[in-house]
């Protein structure tokens, strides 16, 4: 193998890696997860496919033999890199049961995952909730003020979804940063206290 | 490792000498190419030669898939080979926590993580 070199880690580059850590944005179809993206990443978000062969047996298929499709799944990522050795991945990726089997993938290692929900389709964001909450993956819920939420249906929300009282939930507006800022800031800060509490 | 007509064969860097599956490799894991990765001349795999131009600054797997417009997976095995052919350094976050927790679940990295995010 004439190409491998043993001096892999030799040359210009800096000493130490950067830490990459990310951060999963979820929920239904057009609730804002790639504007929300947006409005924090230093790039455009970039957008990338995974190509599943999903096994599904049809039940009009009297031969029974699984047949195979090949779906592909989307996400919209950003960067934003928050010091020279610290890098921040916000990846956006609808939460479907279709998709669950790509979701392991997204969420392995997560800080954890920011739940947006439109008000006006509640249930949009169920399968979500049941996803980071049987896993154990700190989350917040976000509301995005399409219509303005008033503050006090936000604990008429946290019922219809029967979301705990120690889950965070914060009203949003996707398109600017600063409200953006805080949703994030509040998932982080979750975060911690849930490793404090342990 | 070349075939007789001097192109290199995949399929066998693609299941010798690495040291982990392919899927383990995390989506923002952060790839840059090694000293060897620039200076070994163009690869004649454009794919190849394109993330190895790419990630001269550190981009994560999900950024080499998206730039080179390539589904993820095909993404992590050409990252996996060019790593293993030390081309290209991977750093994963999960590995380099090994036997300590993750970056994730590190006080102080959620700290810096959000210190960052309140100074932007
Ligand atoms: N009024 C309003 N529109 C929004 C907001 N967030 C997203 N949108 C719009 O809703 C549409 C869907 O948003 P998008 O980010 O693509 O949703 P995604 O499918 O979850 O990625 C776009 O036309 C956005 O401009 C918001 O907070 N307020
Ligand atoms: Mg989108």
């Amino acid at each position: 193998m004439a190409f491998v070199d043993s001096e892999v880690s030799g040359g210009t580059q800096a000493d130490q890696d950067a830490l990459s850590v990310k951060i999963v944005v979820a929920g239904g179809f057009g609730v804002g997860k790639t504007t929300f993206v947006g409005a924090v990443s230093e790039i455009e978000p970039l957008r990338t496919e995974a190509l599943m062969t999903e096994a599904s047996t049809s039940v009009d298929d009297l031969s029974m033999l699984p047949e195979k499709r090949t779906t592909t799944v989307a996400m919209d990522f950003g960067r934003i890199t928050l010091a020279d050795d610290l890098v921040l991945y916000l990846f956006g990726t609808p939460g479907q049961n279709r998709f669950w089997f790509m979701w392991d993938d997204i969420t392995r290692g997560a800080i954890g995952a920011v739940v947006l929900v439109d008000t006006r389709r509640l249930a949009d964001c169920f399968g979500a909730i049941d996803y980071v909450e049987q896993r154990g993956i700190p989350f917040v819920v976000a509301l995005n003020a399409f219509n303005g939420v008033q503050e006090h249906d936000v604990e008429d929300v946290r019922d219809a979804l029967q979301v705990g009282p120690e889950v965070p939930f914060v009203v949003t507006d996707a398109r600017e940063r600063e409200s953006v800022k805080v949703v994030l800031v509040t998932l982080v800060e979750h975060a911690m206290s849930l490793i404090q509490q342990t | 490792m070349a075939a007789p007509d001097g192109r290199r064969v995949r399929p066998y860097l693609a299941t010798r000498g690495r040291t982990r599956p392919v899927q383990d490799i995390a989506i923002e894991a952060l790839v840059s190419t090694t000293k060897n990765g620039r200076t070994n001349g163009s690869d004649p795999e454009p794919e190849r030669e394109r993330i190895l131009r790419l990630c001269h600054s550190p981009r994560s797997v999900a950024e080499v898939a998206a730039i080179v417009s390539m589904p993820l997976g095909v993404a992590r095995v050409l990252v996996a080979d060019l790593e293993t052919e030390g081309l290209v350094r991977v750093a994963d976050p999960h590995a380099a926590f090994a036997g300590s927790e993750e970056p994730a679940r590190n006080l102080s990295v959620l700290e810096r993580v959000r210190d960052g995010l309140r100074r932007l």
